[in-house]
């Protein structure tokens, strides 16, 4: 609980479950899940390391809010995309989108 | 009278909520990527998110604890079971996997795991820092509008151009149809 390496620990645990989703998902939609989970391991990690490192306590708080605000921004365009493809091919799994294939 | 305190020293109980946090997140974690249904996913992500705010209380920001429950629960996990509910029923039953793929993903993220701990534990971190801090959320505000000025309008720029373009996005698509 006061150690740093707990924290480090815990964000990479969550980065490798999300690139474990990542890779294994079948839907679009899993992927953006998994893409969260990743995007929070790494905050995580600024967390700590400012609580633990840093000279400067606001430095990795203000880093943090930059990556919710980028997971949020990236959430409504994913969805939104997301939802297009579903229209125009009516099912989202990222292996039936090839309409550009050669 | 006896209050809880009496029979456990407060440091334990502390350290009990924080790895029942630790808990919540992996957990949550693992529903997320792991089970098939997509509603269960979502609900798997937002239990993670729950511990992670727990965590960051922990580290000693409240605001940025609040901005996780906010964003993550309220917002982000209430987006996608918006989305789900919005567009017609996915085709019958969860997609088959295949066993190669999710044995290859599990391989590549085991090998991701070892090499990130294998570094966070030889790296050599520097001395903890005692300094006082001032964690309060006027401070992290004075510091939002002096010093991260361009960071505080890009967050603003960013969310609203995505707005327009979600919108966008979605909007053009219906008008083709």
């Amino acid at each position: 609980m006061e150690s740093l390496l707990t924290y480090l620990v815990l964000g990479a645990l969550m980065f490798s479950i999300g690139v474990f989703g990542l890779l294994q998902q079948t839907s679009l939609i899993g992927m953006l899940i998994a893409v969260e989970l990743i995007l929070n391991g790494a905050a995580l990690n600024f967390m700590a390391l400012n609580m633990f490192l840093s000279p400067d306590a606001s430095f990795g708080q203000v880093f943090t809010l930059i990556i919710m605000g980028v997971a949020a921004a990236e959430t409504a365009i994913a969805l939104s995309i997301i939802i297009t493809v579903y229209r125009r091919f009516r099912e989202i799994k990222p292996d039936s989108v090839t309409e550009l294939k050669g | 009278m006896n209050t809880l305190a009496d029979f456990l020293p407060p440091i334990y109980i502390a350290q009990a909520a924080f790895w029942l946090m630790v808990l919540f997140t992996l957990t949550g974690a693992l529903i997320a990527v792991a089970f098939p249904k997509i509603v269960h996913n979502i609900l798997g992500l937002a239990l993670s998110m729950f511990g992670v705010t727990g965590i960051y209380l922990y580290l000693g920001s409240q605001f940025v604890a609040m901005m996780q429950l906010l964003i993550y629960v309220g917002a982000i996990c209430i987006t996608y079971i918006f989305a789900i509910m919005l567009s017609p029923p996915l085709e019958e039953g969860p997609p088959k996997k295949k066993k190669t793929r999710v044995l290859t993903a599990f391989v590549v993220s085991l090998v991701t795991f070892a090499v990130l701990v294998l570094t966070v534990i030889h790296h050599p971190w520097g001395k903890y820092t005692s300094a006082t801090r001032d964690w309060s959320v006027k401070a992290l505000g004075q510091v939002l509008l002096n010093r991260y000025f361009l960071v505080f309008e890009l967050i603003s720029l960013l969310l609203a151009v995505a707005i327009i373009g979600a919108i966008m996005i979605a909007g053009l698509g219906q008008k083709r149809e």
